[in-house]
């Protein structure tokens, strides 16, 4: 350090603005058009169910759904209603918040593998009502679902998935 | 003779103000599809490179290349995003094949423009942070500016540019793909609501919703294929300063130098006369005399489809879709708005694009039947 001619900076240099910089706040919003698949993929949780979708061609089941095979690039429209069970594909434990505070509960996001569903098709979404030292590559989980009156068509509608 | 680089297959969906009824990937999956069939391949096993415009402040998702492939045909192949005009993406697909190790070549362009709720804010964020944002002014400042300087040092007066606004927007009546066209007098224009001055409300292009894809091959590829080609004599892609403060103001320097390496490996000497048509940018109603002129094609036929003033404004599709409408002229299927050069279908074409303010970057096209 002692051939580094350069003035060191500290938190409290940049919180007293001990030097010139600049910062901005986005006026950035947006909103996203859901189209057919997606669109119906929400109305279906809405409705206390989870849609798939059949590919003509390969005959796979797929979640969420899709108008398009991406392997045989086809069009898809057939819609299939799955059960709201499935098992762990992959799990995280994910011990800070979105904005980098630590949590005292962790978040546990997982890949559920959809009953109903191909092998490998699943959708993601958070594991609760379990000790986070239990949870288990392959374990049987069930969507916990928001009352009815609640649900508004999003993925949160369903609140969580537990082991059953 | 240098080697030459064809378009195969085009696809377009007629733009919309609003399209709630498809999301951005069903969009691209149905134009995908139509180029594919428009030139009779299969993505799955012909495609070998894809290459998609986006930006991700517009798109609303940050890393957006991750979202593209699969409704492209391109799941777990060679894909990848720029973020400019797709007529850069074109260039860059040109570029490709001329490696010779890639035969076939996907581009594609969208804009949900309905799906951005703050517009200006999004612009906003495309100028300098340090010594330009804080000025907090509106970006079309940035248009006003040159439209003032092109008003100050050229013969052309607002009544020139009204009368692009009234020519585009009635071309666009007869097109199908176009959604923005109208019968407007030149008073019309004068007197819609001032934005930035001398820039008023009906010389902006407004905004749509729309998707393309072009489908190009090497010449050797192109002549199996369903239609008859349509050539790639002569592209460049030129970037501009950055700077507000050193542009040229008045004229597009990006376009004129692009249009003058195009023109070369083309062996365009005299455009006004060479080139049947063009379909140039207009985003704002000036932009077109300025790269007219850039351009030397100020006495050919431009904007026959309606161009941005008329057809809409899509993001990073709009030099697809310019490309699009010119490729649909020398084809002959052009249909309502085909142009006719003493009863014979259009030879020669010029497609160019602008990515819009803050930048003064441009990308020149020639192209031929034959």
């Amino acid at each position: 350090m002692k051939n580094f001619f350069a003035t060191p900076l500290r938190d409290e240099d940049f919180k007293k603005k001990n030097f010139c910089y600049e910062t901005w706040i986005g006026n950035c919003f947006y909103a996203w058009d859901c189209g057919k698949a997606i669109g119906r993929y929400l109305e279906g949780l809405k409705e206390g169910k989870i849609l798939g979708v059949k590919c003509p061609k390969c005959e796979r089941i797929m979640v969420p759904p899709r108008i398009f095979c991406e392997w045989c690039f086809v069009l898809v429209e057939d819609f299939v209603e799955l059960k709201d069970t499935g098992k762990i594909n992959t799990f995280s434990i994910s011990y800070i918040s979105w904005d980098m505070k630590r949590l005292e509960k962790p978040q546990i996001p997982a890949v559920i593998e959809i009953d109903g569903a191909s092998p490998g098709y699943g959708i993601l979404h958070l594991i609760s009502e379990v000790d986070p030292k239990d949870v288990k590559v392959g374990m049987r989980v069930k969507a916990v679902w928001k009352e009815e009156k609640e649900r508004e068509g999003k993925i949160t509608d369903i609140k969580y998935f537990r082991p059953y | 003779m240098r080697r030459r680089v064809c378009i195969v297959g085009v696809g377009m969906t007629p733009l919309k103000a609003l399209s709630p009824e498809v999301s951005y990937k069903e969009m691209m999956f149905e134009v995908a599809n139509k180029a594919y069939n428009d030139c009779g391949i299969n993505p799955r096993k012909d495609v070998d490179t894809f290459i998609c415009c986006s930006e991700d402040y517009i798109e609303g998702t940050s890393i957006f290349d991750e979202y593209v492939p699969d409704q492209l045909g391109g799941a777990l192949k060679q894909v990848h995003t720029i973020p400019s005009d797709g007529l850069f993406g074109v260039c860059a697909g040109i570029l490709q094949i001329l490696t010779g190790e890639f035969k076939i070549a996907v581009i594609e362009a969208h804009a949900k423009s309905s799906n951005i709720l703050t517009p200006d804010g999004v612009h906003m964020c495309a100028l300098d942070p340090i010594y330009i944002r804080p000025l907090n002014v509106n970006p079309i400042f940035i248009a006003g500016l040159e439209y003032n300087s092109f008003l100050y040092n050229h013969l052309f007066t607002k009544e020139d540019c009204a009368e692009v606004v009234v020519k585009n927007k009635k071309n666009a009546l007869k097109n199908p793909y176009a959604c923005y066209g109208a019968n407007l007098t030149i008073e019309d224009v004068l007197n819609s609501f001032p934005i930035s001055y001398p820039l008023n409300e009906l010389e902006i292009s407004s905004y749509a919703d729309g998707a393309c894809v072009v489908v190009l091959a090497s010449e050797e590829v192109a002549k199996d294929l369903k239609k008859k080609p349509i050539y790639i004599d002569g592209f460049s892609f030129i970037q501009g300063s950055p700077n507000l403060e050193v542009r040229s103001w008045d004229f597009p320097r990006a376009t004129e130098e692009a249009g003058k390496r195009a023109y070369e490996m083309a062996g365009i000497n005299n455009p006004n006369r060479e080139i049947d048509f063009c379909e140039i940018d207009d985003t704002y109603s000036y932009k077109e005399l300025q790269h007219a002129i850039a351009l030397n094609l100020n006495e050919t036929i431009i904007n026959p489809s309606g161009g941005s003033l008329g057809m809409g404004y899509i993001y990073e599709g709009t030099g697809l879709m310019r490309l699009i409408m010119a490729v649909l002229q020398l084809r002959g299927e052009a249909g309502s708005f085909q142009v006719r050069i003493n009863n014979d279908l259009p030879r020669k074409a010029v497609v160019q694009s602008w990515r819009g303010i803050p930048t003064e970057n441009s990308c020149v096209l020639v192209l031929s039947r034959e």
